[in-house]
Parts: structure tokens; C-alpha cells; sequence
């Protein structure tokens, strides 16, 4: 029973470290992104490449001066950021990131916990991150964050209908609730996973997943409540320093919650897209050597004079990261981790894909396209994926 | 001991929530108040519903709280449309003041 | 430690209760009904209802009571005024109260000695499976015609809430 809680305890710690890593770094990605679909370099002065400008943020946000203004309502204004926050971190703790592995003689899963309605408790928590962002916006005291506040949680709860919608349909084909089981039953190859098999392949209802889960997560193009030229700056105007940093965190961490249900749903979680027997295991290596040869074939000849060190030691890193997929001892588990990471990469990128691209929708446009064509779409689609189940079983 | 809870706590729990329903409905005057006591005495209910599953040993309870909360689900819809209607014609949410069809 | 748990739970459930009754400004009461909502979910996961918790959670507390959140922020009529209460009812009443609950409780215990005990996996019938089971087998009925009702409040809030049209 203890070493239960033990292994628990530092599970807990290593995700929680990586995920607050991630939440950080997340944030310079989809800067550089950005900023290469624009054709300018983004942030590349505060070390090298601008790595440590997260870190630099997080130095910003933390000393500025943390104000509560004599008018709002206290005990909410100081709840809302609370129960955003938590709520966007409570959902990591189900997720699976890769099959059980055997840490110094025990065995656990790569997951903090799997709970038989493991897909209802994503659901029902990202239900309740609703009230941070409406309580945030009443408890301002201040009409734009009010109507900030109210158009984006009128459009996260009539996104959510064709985002449950969405999720039904893979379940009706996989059976089960549980999140590692689902995975498990995708296993296989790339013909496996539920947006390619079934009696139905699962493609509308990962477009429409990936749709409804850009206007949950208030992002481009449906994140009118809180872009800066429209609403001052929408539910959050009068928070600051901290407070606003755990509104922004809440915004990537539920990113990230939506992205890896999206990998765990659709696209298979940590199965490769061909079985290890035929050198699915050498796609990392490849990847990895590759960026390093790259990088120092780029240091001999540097844009500019710092890169002449920087860009010979990123070659370098990639070369041994290369070298560490290479070994067996850590291939049982760094192998599916790295799967899923570049599946829920891929999609991370899209949205920052098309942050860069997409103009945003007007908020009548925005409503009535959940209610008058995305809701319809999904319940077709859930109607027919339920016809051909019971068809073919 | 410490790892069995006697059943009936939970009662007694449904009870407390339900009294404290009935306790708002009767003595706030707000009409929203009044409508969430009523959501208050729903859930002491489903308590109830599911505790007495759990002793019978049977999902029908559950079936049971489910459909409650379905019809509450409903009624929230409508009610509050209600609401939003006398408000709009009588401007007050007081349920003393709607009464213009006394007398 | 499910007693442990269930005394938690049990006292936020009642605590936030109170709140919903006392409290003068309608958004309070509605984020304590909140509250009372979430730890009645935790009992529910103490009594095996694994289903009806994220049911609660995501139908309860995470879609009604959002929609009285979104009702008193747009309606905005502020907290209730305190109307005089005689002398005798504001002495009297809230004892009066406590014994009546206190009486309540004694004969619930009365009725009900602690036989059966309750703690986690005591109940595993609470699965999505046989719930999913139930509702389609046995009480197939009531929820094609909950589905009719559904229909029905749909169509009556809308009615109710539109603009007349001039």
C-alpha cells in the first residue's frame, strides 16, 4: 500500500514538472511559429534562440505589481483564477502516456490514474472551467469583462454539445469509457486507430472534435471574447501579475487536455503507425539525427556570429538524443512517449497553424455556426456511426 | 471501523439538505432563490435515491436519480425563461411585488 | 477513511447549503449550490454511483446551474433587500429549526441501525455499463418520453424567451 503512494507521489511530481515545462515552452513554440508563417525571426535575443524568453515571462508576470482593486467583488475575483486553473490541471491526471513500464522492480502504468469513466471526468471537468471564466468576468465589476466574460462562456457551453457529440462516436466503436483501454483497443498499426477503422472511420467526427475543441478553448478563430482590439482585453482586464498568469496557463494547460484527448480518441495514443517489427522504433533516431546533422551544417556556416557556438551545440544534443532512442533499456517506454508526444504535437501545431492563418469569426457568426451546422453535423454523424455498429456487429 | 460509514448518515444528510430546501423555498423572497432551493431539494433526493440503491443492492436507483435530474434539467430551462419573462414585464425579481392579479 | 471522507463532504454539502439559504445576492447562493453539487458528487462516488457522479457533475453543476449563473448576471437586480422579521421569530427560529432537524435525525437513525455499511466498492453495479443496460432494457419508456418532455421544454423556453415581435 505504501510503495502505492509512493510511486503515486513521484509520478505526480514528474508530471506535473513536465507539464509546467511544457505549459512554459508551449508558449515560445507558438511565438516562433507565428512568427515564421509572418516572415520575421520572433523572439531570438534572450538566449540563444530566445529559449530562456519564457523564463523572462514567468520573471515579468511574477514581480509586477499584483493590484486588487477596492471594487470588485472579492471572493469571487479571487476564486475565478483559482478554479480555472485547477481545473484545466486536474484533467492530465487521467490521461495515458504510454503503456506499463517497470520502474525499479514495480510495475506501473504511465498514467497517474485510470478511471473506469476516465472520458465523462475530462468531460465534466472542463464543464466546470466555465465558472472561472463567468465569474471572472462578473466579479470585475466592469462592463467589458462582464460581456467578455458572458460571451465566452455562452460559447465554451454551446461548443461542448458537438464536442460530446464528437466524443460519443469513437466510443460507440471502441465500447469503453476508460481512456487506457481505448488506447489499448486501437493497437495495432496506423490501420488501427479509430479515425481510420471501425465500420466507420472516424474523420468527421475528428474534424468536428477539432473544431468544437478550438472554440473551448477560446483559440483563433473563435477567440473573439478575448482579443485585444475587440473587448480591451475581454474576462481578464482587471486581473494582474499572477492571477492573470493562471488565467493564460489555464488557456495552454487546456490546450494540451484537448490535444491529448484528440491523440487518445482518434489517432491511437502511443501506437506507432507501423509495429515495431518492421523499424517503427528507428523513426525517432532518424528524426533526431537528422536535426542534428542539420544543425551542424548550419554552424559551419552561421547567419550570424553567436551561432557559430549555439547552433554546433543544439547539433550535438540531437546527436545523443539520437543515440539515447538507440538503447533498449529505455526504448520500452521512451518509444511510446515519443509517439504520443509528436501525435499531441502535431495537433498543438495546427492550432498555432492556424492562430497564424485564420481570421477570427464575429460572435453572431461564431454562435450560429455551433447551433445551425456544427450541433446537426455531429448528431448525423453519432446517428450513423450508431447504425453501422449495430449493422456490423 | 473508520473505513465503514453506517447508511444511515447519508439519510440523515438528505434529510438536513432537503429541510434546508424547504427552509429557503419558504422564506427568501427572491425568485431565483426560490428556484434554487428547489434544485437543493432535488439533489437531497438523488442522495436518497442512490443510498437506498446502494442498500437494496440494485441500479435502479440510480436510474431513478437520473431521470430526476433530467426533469430538473427541463425545468431549469423553462423556469428560468419564466422568470426572465415576469421580469421583463414587472421589472422585479421580488415575489412579493407579483401580484397584480390579487384583489 | 470513508469516514473520513464522508465527514468532509457531508460538512461542505451542509455549510454551502446554508449558504444558499442565508446569503442576500443571488450569485452567491448559486456558487454555493455549486459547492453543495460537487461534494454531492463526491458522496455518490462513496455510495458506487460512478456514472450518476460525472452525470451530476457535468449535467448539475456544469449546465443548470451555469444557466443561473448566466440568468443572474443578465438580469442584475441585486441583492434582496432584509424585510423586519418580529422579535419572536428571529429569536425563536433558528432553534426551533435545529430541534426539529435534531428530532429528524434521531428517528432516521432510529429506523435505520447502522446494518448496512457503506464504503468504497461496497457497490459495483454503478458502471456506465449497467446503467446504459437498465435505461435501455427496463426503462426504455421513461426515457424515450423524457426525451419527448426534453423536446418540449426546448421549445417552450424558446417561446418564452424570444422578443415579441412588434
Amino acid at each position: 500500500m505504501d510503495s502505492f503512494i509512493v510511486i503515486s507521489l513521484i509520478k505526480i511530481v514528474v508530471v506535473f514538472a513536465v507539464l509546467m515545462t511544457t505549459l512554459a515552452y508551449l508558449q515560445w513554440v507558438e511565438r516562433k511559429v507565428i512568427a515564421h508563417i509572418q516572415v520575421r525571426p520572433g523572439p531570438y535575443r534572450v538566449g540563444p534562440h530566445g529559449l530562456l524568453q519564457p523564463l523572462a515571462d514567468v520573471i515579468k508576470l511574477v514581480t509586477k505589481e499584483d493590484m486588487l482593486p477596492p471594487y470588485v467583488n472579492r471572493p469571487l475575483y479571487l476564486a475565478a483564477p483559482f478554479l480555472a486553473i485547477t481545473m484545466s490541471l486536474l484533467s492530465i491526471s487521467v490521461i495515458p502516456f504510454g503503456p506499463t513500464i517497470d520502474v525499479a522492480g514495480y510495475r506501473t502504468w504511465m498514467q497517474l490514474t485510470d478511471l473506469n469513466i476516465g472520458v465523462l471526468f475530462v468531460l465534466a471537468v472542463s464543464s466546470m472551467g466555465v465558472y472561472g471564466i463567468a465569474l471572472a468576468g462578473w466579479s470585475s465589476n466592469n462592463k467589458y469583462a462582464l460581456l467578455g466574460g458572458l460571451r465566452s462562456s455562452a460559447q465554451m457551453i454551446s461548443y461542448e454539445l458537438p464536442l460530446s457529440m464528437a466524443i460519443a462516436a469513437p466510443l460507440l466503436v471502441s465500447n469503453t469509457l476508460s481512456l487506457r483501454e481505448l488506447v489499448e483497443r486501437q493497437s495495432g498499426s496506423i490501420l488501427h486507430w479509430n479515425v481510420l477503422h471501425g465500420p466507420f472511420p472516424q474523420i468527421f467526427s475528428f474534424v468536428i472534435f477539432v473544431i468544437a475543441a478550438f472554440a473551448e478553448t477560446n483559440r483563433v478563430p473563435f477567440d473573439l471574447p478575448e482579443a485585444e482590439n475587440e473587448l480591451v482585453a475581454g474576462f481578464h482586464t482587471e486581473y494582474s501579475s499572477m492571477k492573470f498568469a493562471s488565467f493564460f496557463m489555464a488557456e495552454y494547460a487546456n490546450m494540451i487536455t484537448v490535444s491529448c484527448m484528440a491523440t487518445l480518441l482518434f489517432l491511437g495514443g502511443w501506437v506507432a503507425p507501423w509495429p515495431a517489427e518492421y523499424g517503427s522504433s528507428l523513426v525517432p533516431v532518424a528524426i533526431f539525427a537528422l536535426a542534428g546533422v542539420v544543425a551542424l551544417y548550419h554552424g559551419a556556416h552561421p547567419g550570424r556570429r553567436r551561432d557559430r557556438i549555439t547552433l554546433p551545440v543544439f547539433g550535438v544534443v540531437f546527436l545523443i538524443l539520437a543515440g539515447i532512442f538507440l538503447l533498449p533499456r529505455v526504448q520500452e517506454w521512451l518509444i511510446p512517449l515519443f509517439w504520443f508526444a509528436a501525435k499531441t504535437g502535431s495537433i498543438l501545431f495546427l492550432y498555432m497553424w492556424i492562430r497564424g492563418t485564420l481570421p477570427r469569426f464575429r460572435y453572431d457568426q461564431l454562435m450560429g455556426f455551433a447551433w445551425k451546422f456544427l450541433f446537426p453535423v455531429a448528431v448525423l454523424n453519432l446517428l450513423v456511426t450508431g447504425f453501422l455498429v449495430a449493422w456490423f456487429s | 471501523m473508520m473505513n465503514e460509514v453506517p447508511i444511515s448518515w447519508f439519510l440523515t444528510l438528505s434529510a438536513v439538505l432537503f429541510a434546508l430546501g424547504v427552509a429557503g423555498f419558504l422564506f427568501r423572497r427572491n425568485i431565483i432563490t426560490v428556484f434554487m432551493s428547489i434544485e437543493l431539494m432535488l439533489n437531497a433526493v438523488n442522495l436518497s435515491f442512490i443510498t437506498f440503491s446502494y442498500q437494496l443492492n440494485q441500479v435502479n436507483g440510480h436510474l431513478f436519480a437520473f431521470f430526476v435530474m433530467v426533469v430538473a434539467a427541463a425545468e431549469a430551462a423553462v423556469g428560468l425563461a419564466i422568470i426572465l419573462t415576469v421580469f421583463k414585464n414587472r421589472g422585479t425579481l421580488n415575489i412579493d411585488d407579483v401580484n397584480s392579479m390579487k384583489n | 477513511m470513508s469516514v473520513v471522507i464522508f465527514l468532509i463532504f457531508a460538512i461542505v454539502a451542509v455549510v454551502c447549503g446554508i449558504n444558499v439559504v442565508v446569503q442576500t445576492h443571488p450569485i452567491s447562493s448559486a456558487v454555493s449550490l455549486v459547492g453543495v453539487m460537487g461534494s454531492l458528487a463526491i458522496l455518490y462516488l462513496l455510495l458506487g454511483a460512478e456514472f450518476l457522479a460525472a452525470a451530476q457533475v457535468i449535467v448539475y453543476a456544469g449546465a443548470i446551474m451555469v444557466l443561473f449563473v448566466f440568468v443572474i448576471m443578465l438580469l442584475n437586480a441585486g441583492a434582496e433587500a432584509k424585510r423586519g422579521r418580529s422579535f419572536m421569530v428571529q429569536l425563536l427560529g433558528v432553534p426551533l429549526l435545529m430541534a426539529l432537524l435534531g428530532l429528524l435525525a434521531y428517528f432516521v437513525q432510529r429506523l435505520y441501525p447502522p446494518a448496512t455499511a457503506v464504503h468504497f466498492g461496497g457497490f459495483t453495479h454503478g458502471t456506465a455499463q449497467d446503467v446504459g443496460r437498465a435505461l435501455f432494457t427496463t426503462y426504455v419508456l421513461p426515457f424515450e418520453v423524457t426525451s419527448i418532455l426534453i423536446l418540449i421544454a426546448i421549445v417552450g423556453a424558446i417561446v418564452l424567451a424570444r422578443k415579441e415581435l412588434e
